[in-house]
């Protein structure tokens, strides 16, 4: 059996959730969502949609979200339910929890799959080592697994076509000792950047944060997100929300297109497998044109206005 | 106050990566402290600014003493190094790590948000749990106050700021400080400090839970169809005409 902790906003799954459910129907029928936070009721019926069964924690400790408090609730699930697999959504949530769970477990830990595949007796998966310029096929055979899904790599599940059963699961938790001072939560009215099929990024070559308007005027004219390299957002100029790279967001959009952006390795990381990848920089011999299919040498200034213009006549 | 850092040696952001044979291969690649690491041993040296009791951990090959000699010659005090070249999985890892910090003793630990070789983010979590301690994932402010820490450190859909007793596995990332340039003098006294070697017989360990298949550089051929902007309305209707009748991704 596959357990998936479910990623859920306490109305409905996250996308990241439905791969989870492609990524395990690939290994297994047998499916189980577990659904963590006091709003997780709330989701259930959406979830039993898709698997044969879904378990409801609603414990209080389970709110705000603590990883020592989430691993020791799903390791419980896991050996009363004897699951073979547990698969976790390759977030920053969910890549801080899972190697506590595989500790607690003495399980293996495959980390952040972009394949996965059932062996004897094991799983075999396929991850990005070296800053993404490396795949790296690894596999563990043990009575237990734990994994992590790379979010965007694998497709959305569709539901059955009948409903699975709903459990409600008491489970014995420690409460957390962290205390959540603050929280400042980072909302875009744009498409979420992972979930876009085109990313316009614009890098420290924008200038200043103003210009960052021939960004987002482009991106609305394609229903785009918006993105931006670390050094765009280290100087203050946009939210970290929209961070791509290393230690941001990883996105596979059909078509990346970046302003202003050198190329450097830690960015190239975090989007480097863009179905297109397209280029505008002023300097010819910036890394990114080395991964670019298409790319304008010119001043991002004019040529960014120009693309809006005739994207807005394409799409009239 | 007693910190442990946590360090490796991985190919530099810009070093060439090659795979041959379904491995990948290191000669010649520019090897250096990981980066990540790196905002670690600095934090350790803004806290302990004497550089006392402050050690330096690595698990890994003969080639991580130069990352260690980098931690060292960049203040701290001595080093542990466990010597294997085996692929380690981070549960082994963290096994051997939690006998080390119980030696030890430490308040925090430092380990890199993630790792420029395995990409993995899961060490410093895994640790924690080994040790039974909470973490700070992704750190990029930190305060101390007697046993407890004030932390702010980015989480999915922004930030967040945390309070919690050390002791703590807390995993540093870019933002968190600016790590120092070695002196020419502290290159020189590191080469004195102490470095214990250890293997991993003295850990009751044996071998890992995960088997590495294959390595191989997957790099995608790319059109590299690139367009003068001399004219930047003509050069906009042809890159826009592309996206939608080529790659039809518009």
């Amino acid at each position: 059996m596959i357990l998936i902790l479910a990623e859920h906003d306490g109305t409905k799954l996250k996308k990241t959730t439905l791969e989870m459910i492609s990524a395990a129907r690939g290994l297994n029928p047998e499916i189980t969502i577990a659904l963590f936070g006091k709003d997780a009721g709330n989701v259930a019926e959406e979830a039993a949609k898709y698997v044969g069964q879904v378990l409801v924690v609603e414990d209080p400790n389970l709110e705000p979200y603590d990883a020592r408090v989430y691993s020791q609730a799903l390791q419980q699930i896991t050996e009363q339910a004897e699951a073979s697999v547990v698969l976790v959504a390759g977030t920053r949530a969910g890549r801080e929890l899972a190697p506590r769970l595989a500790v607690r477990l003495d399980a293996p830990y495959l980390e952040d799959a972009v394949k996965l595949e059932g062996i004897e007796g094991g799983l075999r998966i396929a991850h990005y080592a070296f800053l993404a310029r490396v795949t790296e096929t690894l596999e563990a055979q043990a009575a237990v697994i734990v994994a992590t899904v790379k979010p965007n790599t694998q497709p959305a599940a569709a539901p059955n076509s009948s409903d699975g059963e709903i459990f409600e699961a008491e489970l014995e938790l420690t409460a957390s000792s962290i205390k959540v001072l603050g929280r400042t939560q980072e909302k875009t009215a744009r498409v979420a950047l992972t979930e876009a099929n085109v990313v316009v990024t614009g890098g420290r070559g924008m200038g200043s944060p103003e210009n960052f308007k021939l960004v987002e005027d482009l991106a609305d004219v394609l229903g785009a997100g918006v993105g931006a390299t670390r050094a765009a957002v280290d100087a203050g100029w946009r939210p970290y929300a929209e961070q791509v790279g290393q230690t941001g967001k990883t996105v596979q959009p059909n078509a990346y297109i970046c302003a202003g952006v050198s190329g450097a390795v830690q960015h190239l990381s975090g989007m480097g497998k863009s179905k297109y990848i397209v280029a505008i920089n002023k300097d010819p011999e910036a890394p990114i044109f080395k991964v670019a299919d298409y790319g304008i040498i010119g001043d991002l200034n004019v040529i960014l206005p120009a693309l809006t213009a005739a994207a807005k006549r394409l799409k009239d | 106050m007693k910190i442990l850092c946590l360090i490796r040696q991985v190919p530099d952001a810009e070093a060439r990566v090659k795979a041959q044979n379904g491995r990948v291969d290191l000669e010649g690649a520019t090897l250096a402290l990981d980066g990540m690491d790196e905002y670690g041993v600095e934090q350790a040296l803004r806290i302990n600014t004497d550089g006392a009791n402050t050690v330096a951990v690595a698990l890994g090959g003969a080639r991580f003493e130069d990352a260690i000699r980098r931690a060292l010659a960049m203040g701290l005090e001595r080093a542990i190094h466990v010597e294997s070249t085996e692929y380690l999985d981070v549960v082994t890892q963290a096994n051997i790590l939690a006998k080390i910090v119980n030696d030890e003793q430490p308040d925090i630990v430092f380990c890199g948000g993630q790792h420029a070789d395995t990409d993995s983010q899961a060490l410093g979590a895994a640790l924690a749990e080994a040790l039974g301690w909470n973490q700070i994932t992704w750190t990029t402010a930190l305060g101390i106050k007697n046993s407890s820490v004030e932390a702010t450190h980015d989480v999915d859909d922004g930030k967040e700021q945390l309070e919690l007793q050390l002791p703590a596995v807390i995993t540093t990332q870019q933002g968190l400080n600016e790590p120092r340039y070695p002196t020419l003098p502290n290159i020189m006294k590191a080469k004195k400090k102490e470095i214990r070697k250890a293997s991993l017989s003295d850990y009751g360990i044996t071998g890992g839970k995960v088997r590495v298949v294959n390595q191989e550089i997957q790099a995608k051929q790319r059109l590299n169809k690139l367009i003068d902007g001399k004219d930047p309305a003509a050069a906009a209707e042809e890159l826009i005409k592309l996206l939608h009748n080529e790659a039809k991704v518009i």
